[in-house]
């Protein structure tokens, strides 16, 4: 016999509760858009169920689950890249009074930059190459995460460095398990931030430049007006990067913050 | 033979930091102990006591002076343990992890083990900081520290702010660790009848900026310690013939 306290029994019914409230708040959104789409009669708004059943013909004999793999790869690449520099950049600028001086000026440049002006740039000096696409998107999202993690650096805690140094900790141990248990909380938030941005400008890229990619088949479909083609595939799109969020990003922040129960 | 620590500062400036005059926190601060000796620095609040056992652990550099430790066994550099005021363990990290931290990797299960059950926390070695209580967090740290075999071990206040018994039983098993795993000490009060129980050596530092008042060896045998008429009358007399301490103002106050 299992035993359950007060407290399990409030919060398992609080997880399920919640679950019902997300399943319930779909259906209510397909709903509506189910009587819109009926109300309207226009193929320019199609209906839910044409949609789901385009999505599935797309996946077994259309090309989607290709293109869908491209434009993740490419996320996957300019996410990597923007994570990796931008967190380097963070904690140098976070940690070095001088260099964040010297600096500080560019980064606000980069971030206020518009996005459409860096790709167009990108093309115009590297070409329509993959490595400018990729590229592109990363310093689009780099400024971003230098900031956050600057301000990760910056709140270091001085005694657990000091901690380290009186017992000769070595330098990679003590970025292991002193300085980035620190920083994670702000990587998280860079990386969830990170990661809808980034693949919002990968399409972007994508239709301006690339000849495959889940953004080269919405313009494509946007030239023909297939409405139904588009939702299929962003719909495809965002789940995809629901999943990301439920599979990777959950788990690994609980792990992360496991102590602190 | 040489002294395990043999430390001389002539001078520990604290640069001005905005709206405040440049401070001098130690001045002409000479300070040797033997092999083995434990030692207890004494003085008021603010005279610079963590200042100079930052400048030993090798954490604060900007001073004009001299620090040698003597080279530990087959003459590889001088390991030291530290135990801070506040225990710094790291809340991310399990009570075992936090002690594997400062240990070679090969090896360490072997320390950990029997230093855990030493303190008496064999059953705490996977939780968490946390869920620890305060007397047993300082536990750690003094495990941590007595862990890597320290040849010089700094203690900066590690019983302030924890009651009566939590600290008797603290000082108990400081003794019986040190009696087990000899070693040099170097422990920071500003309680002068800690530093009598403790210590087989008093060094009374003045008020900022710090400088060594007296010595007093306290010939006292340990297991004579716990009458505390005992301790309160060589406390008595300490304050008597040192009235620097006394007379040194409102400083002066907190020399319990």
């Amino acid at each position: 016999m299992s035993v359950t306290t007060p407290a399990q029994r409030a919060s398992s019914w609080l997880a399920t509760s919640s679950l019902a409230q997300r399943i319930g708040s779909v259906a209510l959104f397909i709903a509506v858009w189910q009587i819109a789409a009926d109300a309207v009669d226009s193929r320019l708004l199609p209906s839910a169920s044409a949609v789901l059943v385009a999505l599935v013909h797309e996946c077994v004999a259309g090309p989607l689950l290709f293109h869908l793999g491209i434009t993740l790869a490419r996320v996957a690449a300019a996410f990597v890249i923007a994570m990796v520099v931008g967190t380097a950049i963070g904690i140098v600028m976070g940690r070095s009074r001088t260099i964040d001086a010297l600096f500080d000026s560019w980064l606000v440049l980069l971030l206020n930059l518009p996005a459409l002006v860096i790709i167009v740039l990108a093309y115009v000096w590297f070409g329509l190459t993959e490595a400018a696409a990729i590229g592109a998107v990363a310093v689009n999202k780099i400024p971003n995460t230098a900031v956050t993690l600057r301000e990760g650096a910056r709140a270091l805690d001085r005694n657990y460095s000091d901690m380290a140094a009186s017992f000769h900790i070595s330098r990679w141990r003590t970025l292991r398990h002193v300085i980035l248990p620190q920083l994670y909380p702000y990587i998280f938030a860079a990386a969830r931030s990170g990661l809808a941005l980034v693949w919002k400008i990968v399409l972007i890229v994508e239709l301006l430049g690339m000849s495959n990619g889940v953004g080269f088949e919405i313009q494509l479909y946007f030239q023909q007006f297939d409405v139904t083609l588009i939702l299929a595939y962003t719909i495809s799109f965002v789940a995809v990067i629901q999943l990301i969020e439920w599979v990777i990003f959950q788990p690994l922040e609980r792990r992360a913050g496991r102590w602190r129960q | 033979m040489t002294p395990a620590l043999s430390a001389h500062i002539r001078e520990k400036r604290y640069p001005r930091a905005r709206g405040t005059k440049p401070h001098l926190a130690l001045a002409g601060l000479s300070l040797q102990i033997a092999a083995g000796e434990f030692v207890a620095l004494v003085g008021p609040s603010g005279c610079g006591k963590t200042t100079l056992l930052n400048i030993v652990a090798g954490l604060d550099r900007d001073f004009a002076g001299e620090v040698e430790l003597a080279p530990g066994a087959e003459g590889r550099p001088a390991r030291v343990g530290y135990v801070f005021q506040e225990p710094r363990l790291l809340p991310w990290r399990t009570v075992y992890e936090n002690i594997a931290l400062v240990l070679p990797a090969d090896g360490a299960d072997a320390v950990i083990g029997p230093m855990l059950r030493a303190v008496g926390l064999a059953e705490a070695r996977d939780l968490y900081p946390s869920q620890l209580s305060v007397g047993m967090s300082r536990r750690v740290a003094i495990a941590r520290a007595f862990a890597i075999e320290p040849d010089l071990l700094l203690m900066d206040e590690p019983f302030v702010s924890l009651d009566h018994d939590t600290v008797e039983q603290l000082r108990e098993l400081l003794l019986e660790l040190w009696r087990l795993r000899p070693t040099t000490v170097l422990f920071v009060t500003h309680d002068m009848r800690e530093a009598l129980v403790l210590a087989d050596r008093l060094v009374l530092l003045s008020a900022s900026p710090g400088h060594v008042v007296a010595e007093v060896p306290v010939s006292l045998e340990r297991n004579h310690r716990h009458s505390g008429a005992d301790i309160e009358r060589l406390r008595t007399e300490i304050l008597r013939r040192h009235r620097e301490l006394i007379g040194a103002g409102a400083d002066a106050a907190t020399v319990e």
